[in-house]
């Protein structure tokens, strides 16, 4: 899949939505979109889904960033 | 008269040079960095870039140096008659033996100076174009990572945390801590940004700090802040104070938030909405598609129903129906040919009977043989007496024999 972040996949699930509500797409393109579509609806459930508790501290080290737990 | 001529005795002969050390070292190790607070007067920028002046009040006056690599930090432009607070301490500048304040630091002193630099720093930014809007980066709408640029300590970072958590649990906080006043606030705040850019792996900045007294939040009024915001290519909310206040980063950020609180509301969409919206989604999503595919079953079922797809069978009957025609045609054309066929050759026949010896006979004209060899005679010549013939007639034969051969 394309979309790397939880936005990108909002885009595009929003995009992919909207194109099949214009309805000028062939069989097989309705079908990839609704495969694609679905797709990205599960990534963002889960990305939603993810309730881990994350406060981290950025600290700069002679090797580049670390996060810190604080 | 002693003291006198003791006076008049050296016992000790200082140089120039040492009893100027010593008034430095008296002065210099006694009075340690402290605050003066007085009116800018005199004030020279030497092209060396360093800042002389003197601070004068009422019955005094107080000359000042400041160096240029401090001078660089200043937020405001200093001016004649401007009163300030400055830090620094006292030297002696032995080569002209007399005795000048360091200046290490500078501010307007008091709320009408603070303002003043306040607005001569924002009119300066706005014309370099520091507030465009059309620069203002646009925040994402579903930000995953958020720096935060803050004290560790205050409430302001608590708060946001709350509100974060609650508007979007599992959302990844990242705080860079900052001192967010008094001395190199200003700095930590720019370099914390500079670093959250270099970083890179948050998707917006939260750059604030609790409500305080306009000396309090100054750090976000200065330039070095203002400038780090501005080259932030991480879109950056600036969240200073109490609603009321407006600091110079509010001006700059992409986006100004009253509050550290109200950063933290706007900056993520409340996860029960979001989540609501992908369900949303996924319904249109399953609808359009089973839509879709209803759509083209009927269409489907309306192009076989239609009359061009009915027609199809009626013309194969037709077809049938022609060719059952065409052949039936075929065979009366066959048979009218036969008979047409049959009536010549009857008619021929007819003819072929009429040109028969036997018809001609019967006119009266006979055939006649020669016997030696059964050959029809059609010349007297064949024929010499004696010869034998025989006459075919209409009806019965004769024979006889040929008395005289008489040629024409």
């Amino acid at each position: 899949m394309a979309a790397k972040s939880f936005e990108q996949a909002m885009e595009q699930l929003e995009h992919i939505v909207e194109q099949m509500e214009q309805g000028e797409l062939s069989l097989e393109e309705t079908l990839a979109k609704f495969e694609e579509g679905m797709e990205l609806s599960r990534f963002c459930l889960e990305k939603l889904n993810q309730a881990e508790q994350k406060l981290k501290k950025l600290v700069k080290t002679e090797d580049g960033f670390q996060l810190e737990t604080m | 008269m002693n003291d006198i001529q003791s006076e008049l005795i050296p016992q000790h002969i200082y140089s120039v040079a040492e009893l100027t050390r010593e008034i430095k070292l008296l002065l210099e190790t006694t009075i340690p960095v402290i605050w003066v607070m007085g009116e800018i007067s005199n004030l020279k920028l030497h092209s060396s870039g360093h800042l002389y002046f003197s601070l004068k009040d009422r019955d005094s006056q107080l000359s000042c140096v400041m160096w240029r690599s401090r001078n660089m930090a200043l937020f405001f432009t200093p001016q004649d008659g401007m009163k300030v607070l400055a830090l620094g301490k006292v030297t002696v500048y032995e080569k002209r033996g007399y005795y000048q304040f360091d200046v290490i630091k500078m501010q307007p002193a008091g709320i009408g100076e603070l303002q003043f630099a306040f607005e001569q720093l924002k009119n300066k930014l706005q014309q370099e174009g520091l507030f465009r809007e059309d620069l203002k980066k646009p925040l994402p709408a579903y930000p995953s990572r958020i720096g935060i640029v803050t004290s560790p300590t205050g409430a302001a970072i608590q708060d946001m945390v709350n509100i974060l958590n609650r508007r979007f649990p599992g959302i990844e906080i990242i705080l860079r801590p900052v001192k967010v006043q008094g001395e190199g606030a200003a700095e930590e705040i720019a370099s914390a940004i500079d670093e959250f850019n270099e970083y890179g792996k948050v998707d917006v900045l939260i750059v604030g700090r609790g409500g305080g007294s306009l000396e309090d939040l100054w750090a976000f009024n200065e330039e070095i802040v203002a400038r780090a915001i501005f080259r932030s290519k991480i879109p950056v909310i600036s969240a200073v104070g109490h609603e009321i206040d407006f600091s110079i980063s509010d001006f700059v950020a992409d986006l100004r938030a009253p509050t550290p609180s109200a950063a933290a509301e706007l900056v993520v969409p409340d996860r029960a909405e979001v989540l609501n919206r992908v369900l949303q989604y996924r319904k249109r999503l399953v609808q359009n598609c089973a839509n879709f595919i209803q759509s083209q079953r009927e269409r489907l079922n309306s192009l076989i129903t239609s009359y061009p797809f009915l027609r199809a069978p009626d013309l194969v009957r037709q077809y049938q129906q022609r060719l059952d025609e065409l052949t039936h045609t075929l065979q009366l054309m066959a048979e009218h040919r036969v008979r047409l066929f049959s009536q010549q050759l009857s008619g021929l026949s007819q003819r072929l009977k009429a040109l028969a010896p036997q018809s001609v006979l019967k006119r009266g004209y006979s055939i006649c043989y020669r016997m030696k060899d059964n050959k029809i005679v059609t010349q007297a010549q064949m024929l010499h007496p004696a010869d034998h013939i025989r006459v075919h007639l209409y009806q019965g034969k004769i024979a006889g024999i040929v008395e005289q051969v008489m040629e024409d």
